[in-house]
């Protein structure tokens, strides 16, 4: 009923290209997470399929039916924007009912839903307060109501969290994804903080410069990058992407051999946490500096001319740059062509 | 220490001085000497100025001009103000939204608030004018008899009044404007998915939130019905048969053409009664309505 299908998706402004030949679908029930950096024409796809914005080129199904020109209304979907638009001279209450009286639903019901959704968000002491007595939490809260309590099947997000502080921020991850279980909602989810992605997401939708560089399961985006753009834009710190020179039997990072079967100029991935420090073997860096992060510490270190970040347990503290070496697992390089950033699993690493 | 402190009080009466001269002189004084003249009788050569008490605003409760002039005020503001600001929202909604040549449009409601009143009333004088003006032109075509517009005691406040409304409603809208301009885009676009109409979102939304805009725009636009005078001077010097005077016109007419200035300051200071009181009303009942963000 509420799978949303977009195909050959364009969004165009004159000549300037906004979301250029977009398709993806959602399924029913699906979690879904538009991720990209800012720019990249997440929000634009989804008030294209809020129906905010015309689509220029493509069709957009939901639940099987073409909705490509369909008034936003008609639509059966709800949506959380990024600065809550709540109605600022209306109460709580009058803000989360807005939409019912718009559709003259009997008061009866309206109060009976209106009870069941402050319940669910957590609202039912504020209802007569005006949103500028709220909290930017609360706030939140209420957008999250209005969209709910139209108990429609599909509930786009633009950024909901992005106005909270941190810790509010993991609070409300946590209970938007229950909730979106609870419900059994369809949820497009539009953000550009990967951790935001990776933790609530059923699937992701990596997005840059109008077009998709990868979909899939968050581990999946995690474990196997498509492009060297996803492989540097999920995880933080991001992978390091080393170029590498190519030699006879395969290609090098200052001087030593790292890979074999490369066919042309290639980068070489290893993220900063499957890196570690050793004794012997591997390849010297020279360390540069120490993020103290708690648990662990990203150290800053160069390789030949190259930055790389590496990940180690404890606290280290580098007073002046030092010598060291670092290795790694085979099974967690990954390769990517120069030239189209493309994934290139045809290439061996060799143990170093 | 006290010699500090006394010393930095007259700094600061010092620095204060220059405004209040000012103010005293040509507000505070005059407001206080109209008052105080209002009680006393017009002095003559013959006959000196002495305290009449109440008598002035005895003898204007019974002065028919007085109440033919305050009727006709209060039709003035009744036919300017709910109008030009209907059409003050009406110009901004639509200068608000996607257009082409926009800023053109906005500038052309915008003119006739940066025309002088006297041009003002000078250009709708050529439209009033029986048969050669463009009214009576028009009018023509269809084979309606000529008409004298500003002649007529049954048609010139509504001309008064006209031309008062072109003139109010572009420079509400610039208020108006920046209103809306405020609003969060957003707003709309909740409504919308809502499936909330063009009508039902002015209503429930729009309307509101432009609330202070509103009041602030009623104010003025009272004090200006009640203080615009300049165009009567051009069209008809508040005839025929004081048809169309008001009362600032009124008040005018009693101080500088039948020098009564003792009349002339109790009309006033019943003037500046009816305005504080309206003033005073408007935020009383109309601030609990207002939502400032």
């Amino acid at each position: 009923m509420s799978t949303i299908e977009l195909s050959g998706i364009t969004k165009r402004w004159g000549e300037a290209i906004g979301v250029d030949n977009v398709s993806f679908r959602v399924d029913e029930g699906t979690f879904a997470i538009l991720l990209g950096p800012s720019g990249c024409g997440k929000s634009t796809t989804l008030r294209m399929i809020a129906g905010l914005e015309d689509v220029s080129e493509g069709v957009l199904s939901i639940g099987g039916n073409d909705m490509t020109s369909t008034p936003a209304a008609d639509r059966k979907l709800s949506m959380v924007f990024q600065s809550y638009a709540l109605f600022p001279h209306l109460n709580v209450e009058e803000n989360i009912l807005f939409g019912l009286k718009v559709r003259k639903t009997p008061p009866a019901e309206m109060a009976t839903r209106l009870a069941k959704v402050a319940e669910i968000v957590g609202l039912s002491g504020l209802l007569d307060r005006k949103p500028s007595q709220l909290s930017g939490g609360q706030r939140q809260r209420v957008a999250l109501a209005r969209a709910i309590i139209a108990e429609n099947p599909i509930c786009l997000m633009d950024e909901p969290l992005s106005n909270l502080d941190a810790k509010l921020r993991q609070e409300m991850r946590i209970e938007i994804r229950a909730l979106q279980q609870r419900l059994g909602m369809t949820v497009i989810y539009v953000t550009h903080d990967q951790a935001e992605a990776m933790s609530m997401g059923d699937k992701v939708i990596l997005l840059n410069d109008g077009k998709i560089e990868q979909e899939g399961a968050p581990d999946v985006l995690y474990d196997r990058p498509a492009t060297a753009f996803a492989a540097s834009f999920i995880g933080t710190p991001p992978m390091n992407l080393l170029k590498t020179v190519a030699v006879d039997s395969g290609a090098a990072i200052d001087g030593t051999t790292v890979l074999e079967g490369t066919n042309g100029a290639c980068l070489f991935g290893i993220r900063p946490e499957h890196m570690e420090f050793t004794d012997a073997g591997g390849i010297e860096v020279e360390l540069v500096s120490a993020d103290y992060l708690g648990s662990e510490t990203i150290v800053a270190a160069r390789v030949g001319d190259q930055s790389i970040l590496v990940q180690t347990p404890g606290h280290v503290r580098i007073p002046e740059p030092v010598k060291a070496r670092v290795t790694w697992d085979t099974k967690n390089v990954h390769v990517f062509d120069a030239g189209s950033g493309r994934r290139d699993d045809n290439v061996r690493a060799l143990p170093i | 220490m006290s010699r500090r402190i006394s010393q930095s009080y007259i700094y600061g009466w010092l620095l204060l001085m220059p405004a209040a001269i000012f103010l005293i002189a040509f507000t505070y004084y005059p407001a206080v000497a109209t008052l105080a003249k209002s009680f006393f009788s017009q002095g003559t050569a013959l006959k000196p100025s002495e305290f009449v008490g109440f008598e002035n605003f005895a003898y204007m409760l019974d002065d028919d001009v007085f109440w033919k002039v305050a009727w006709n005020n209060i039709m003035y503001a009744v036919g300017t103000i709910p109008i030009s600001i209907a059409l003050a929202i009406l110009m901004a909604v639509w200068v608000n939204g996607k257009l082409p040549l926009r800023s053109i449009t906005r500038m052309a409601y915008f003119t006739p608030t940066i025309l002088p009143m006297i041009a003002v009333a000078n250009i709708w004088l050529f439209f009033y004018t029986p048969d050669i003006g463009l009214l009576d032109q028009v009018s023509a075509v269809f084979g309606l008899p000529s008409h004298n517009w500003l002649g007529d005691p049954d048609t010139v406040l509504g001309c008064i009044i006209a031309i008062t409304i072109w003139k109010e409603a572009g420079f509400f809208m610039i208020f108006y404007l920046a209103a809306l301009q405020t609003l969060p885009p957003e707003l709309e676009e909740a409504a919308r998915l809502e499936g909330a109409s063009r009508w039902y979102y002015f209503r429930r939304v729009m309307f509101p939130l432009l609330m202070p805009t509103t009041l602030f725009v009623l104010i003025n636009a009272v004090i200006n019905s009640f203080k615009l005078v300049d165009h009567l001077f051009i069209l008809t010097k508040g005839g025929p048969d004081n048809a169309s005077s008001l009362l600032l016109y009124y008040i005018y007419e009693v101080a500088f053409s039948f020098l009564d200035q003792a009349y002339a300051s109790t009309l006033t200071v019943v003037l500046l009664l009816m305005l504080a009181l309206i003033a005073v009303g408007q935020f009383y009942f109309l601030d609990k309505r207002v939502h400032y963000r």
